[in-house]
């Protein structure tokens, strides 16, 4: 005999166990229930939430348009992020000064002005520089353009959101890079591997399960953070919405719609990293 | 044994290397003639792991020189001065010489077999066919043939460490140097390791091997070196060195650890 009681003492063949109730927690639960349900009923019933007006645009042209202008823009942003902040990353692990310092510098500078100030600061670029060339510095100009001819609010747009991107990026590449033990390194380099290879092979894939669940996260703050740039009248998706409530004045209505294909792509994206993460987890 | 007689494997003179201003190497003087084993032994801090990793230049020296196989070791002398090769030359200088460490080191996202193949196929563009035949024969030869699929995470540690041996003898290196290979065991799996390192030394792979197991030096060493604080203390056969050690450093060390 083992188990609990006292030695001697016969376990009746069938125990009843009563775990501990939890009446509060049911009410509460019951309150939370009721809650929602009015709210979701108020939200069904009230015409101003002019449902019908909904459902005919959630698939109307214009919006599509503006959706893929959307995903357009968190694509390159994105990758214009990754590869100069991979970039910056490496410069920050350099053991050059110079180019660690530079690297800090620029971090520290996109990551403290608001994203928002440096959409409108890249969109009036024109007012700081009327013209761009290019040239020998000092001497023969062989290309000149006016600024506001090369910066479409699509280049401020990249330029925007890309750049600040980096600058976010470049920390978590750095901080996957720095996770990798030393030891790896040494091992590599031990068995006659040369620099670059040791970080395509050894150091980088062991970084990215580091890397990818942040960079996931980033992603998806890509696609809500896209929609600052309708302040600088480029029709991606919020600001369709806003050129078609701006003549028929269904504003809810629209705004409900940019918010179910937000909804939409968030819930895509987020299930595509569940599966990311999981392929990168370690054994 | 005379220092001049057939050029060593690895040939050693007034090796000095400092960190942050306190000097690790103090001036090292060795040489470990082609096909034998060399077990440095000495108290933790006396810079036997430091002077490993200068011979296959994972660090770089202060002072002296160092040959391996008749080659000046990460430096190009010119006029008396001596210049740091750039990495792409050292790499071709470290193909030769294998090294394995106390905390293994394998590559956790890749197999064991792939950890084998990974640097004959990247570095010395060995086909892959033939990659994978030889990385079978040194399982084969470790013990570990049947566990080829496995991530380093579900071997244990002396598995891994002889897979480690396994992954360095693929670039078929002419001299193999052991960073405290069984520090990091269980006592249990010690045995293991030290078999598979008796093994090679039979088959006449030269050797430097930085230990605690002093049985080991004293069954499989052709000559022991003891150090203490950045010097050579003493050095000669390893029976008479265990058994009648001549310097006052070397009894106290002994007497510590037998």
């Amino acid at each position: 005999m083992s188990g609990a009681g006292r030695i001697g003492e016969e376990a009746p063949a069938r125990q009843i166990v009563v775990p501990l109730r939890h009446p509060w927690t049911w009410l509460a639960s019951a309150v939370v229930v009721l809650i929602a349900g009015l709210v979701l009923y108020s939200v069904a019933t009230n015409p101003a939430f002019e449902w019908p007006v909904v459902a005919q645009y959630m698939l109307d042209q214009q919006i599509l348009i503006g959706l893929s202008r959307t995903l357009e823009l968190t694509l390159v942003a994105m990758a214009i992020g990754l590869v100069i902040g991979t970039l910056l990353a490496m410069m920050r692990l350099s053991s050059n000064r110079l180019l660690s310092t530079l690297s800090w510098l620029y971090i520290w500078f996109f990551r403290s002005v608001p994203v928002l100030v440096q959409l409108i600061f890249w969109y009036n670029f024109g007012a700081l520089y009327a013209t761009i060339s290019i040239g020998i510095p000092f001497g023969p100009t062989l290309y000149s353009a006016s600024t506001n001819a090369m910066i479409t609010p699509l280049f401020a747009a990249l330029a925007g959101l890309g750049l600040a991107q980096a600058a976010y990026t470049a920390e978590v590449i750095r901080g996957g890079i720095a996770s990798v033990p030393h030891g790896q390194a040494r091992a590599a380099r031990a068995l006659g591997m040369r620099p670059m290879l040791i970080f395509r092979r050894i150091v980088f894939p062991q970084a990215m399960r580091v890397i990818i669940p942040p960079v996931g996260n980033e992603v998806i703050s890509m696609v809500k953070n896209t929609s600052l740039v309708s302040v600088i009248a480029l029709a991606e998706l919020l600001y369709t919405a806003q050129l078609i409530y701006a003549r028929t004045y269904e504003t809810i209505p629209l705004l409900i719609v940019a918010s179910l294909w937000y909804l939409i792509i968030v819930s895509l994206l987020s299930a595509g990293q569940h599966v990311l993460e999981r392929k990168y987890r370690q054994r | 044994m005379g220092l001049d007689s057939v050029e060593p494997m690895v040939k050693i003179r007034g090796l000095r290397k400092s960190y942050g201003g306190r000097e690790i190497l103090r001036g090292i003087d060795l040489d470990v003639p082609t096909g034998s084993v060399m077990c440095i032994i000495g108290p933790s801090g006396s810079g036997k792991s430091t002077l490993l990793s200068c011979i296959n230049h994972l660090e770089r020296i202060d002072g002296g020189r160092l040959w391996v196989g008749g080659e000046l070791v990460g430096y190009r002398e010119h006029k008396a001065k001596l210049y740091e090769l750039p990495e792409r030359q050292v790499a071709r200088m470290r193909q030769k010489v294998g090294m394995v460490f106390q905390q293994f080191n394998l590559f956790p996202h890749m197999t064991a077999l792939q950890n084998i193949i990974e640097a004959p196929i990247q570095v010395k563009r060995v086909p892959p066919d033939q990659a994978r035949r030889r990385a079978m024969e040194l399982l084969e030869r470790v013990g570990l043939a049947s566990r080829h699929a496995m991530f380093p995470a579900q071997l244990s540690g002396g598995e891994q460490q002889r897979v480690a041996i396994a992954r360095a003898l693929a670039m078929d290196p002419q001299l193999m140097l052991f960073d405290e290979p069984t520090s990091a065991l269980d006592p249990e799996l010690v045995g293991e390791v030290l078999d598979v390192m008796k093994d090679l030394a039979r088959s006449g792979m030269t050797m430097v091997v930085v230990t605690h197991e002093l049985a080991f030096a004293r069954e499989v060493g052709d000559a022991l070196t003891f150090m203490d604080a950045g010097l050579v203390v003493e050095r000669g056969d390893p029976r008479s060195v265990l058994s009648a050690p001549k310097e006052q450093r070397t009894q106290n060390f002994l007497s510590r650890v037998l």
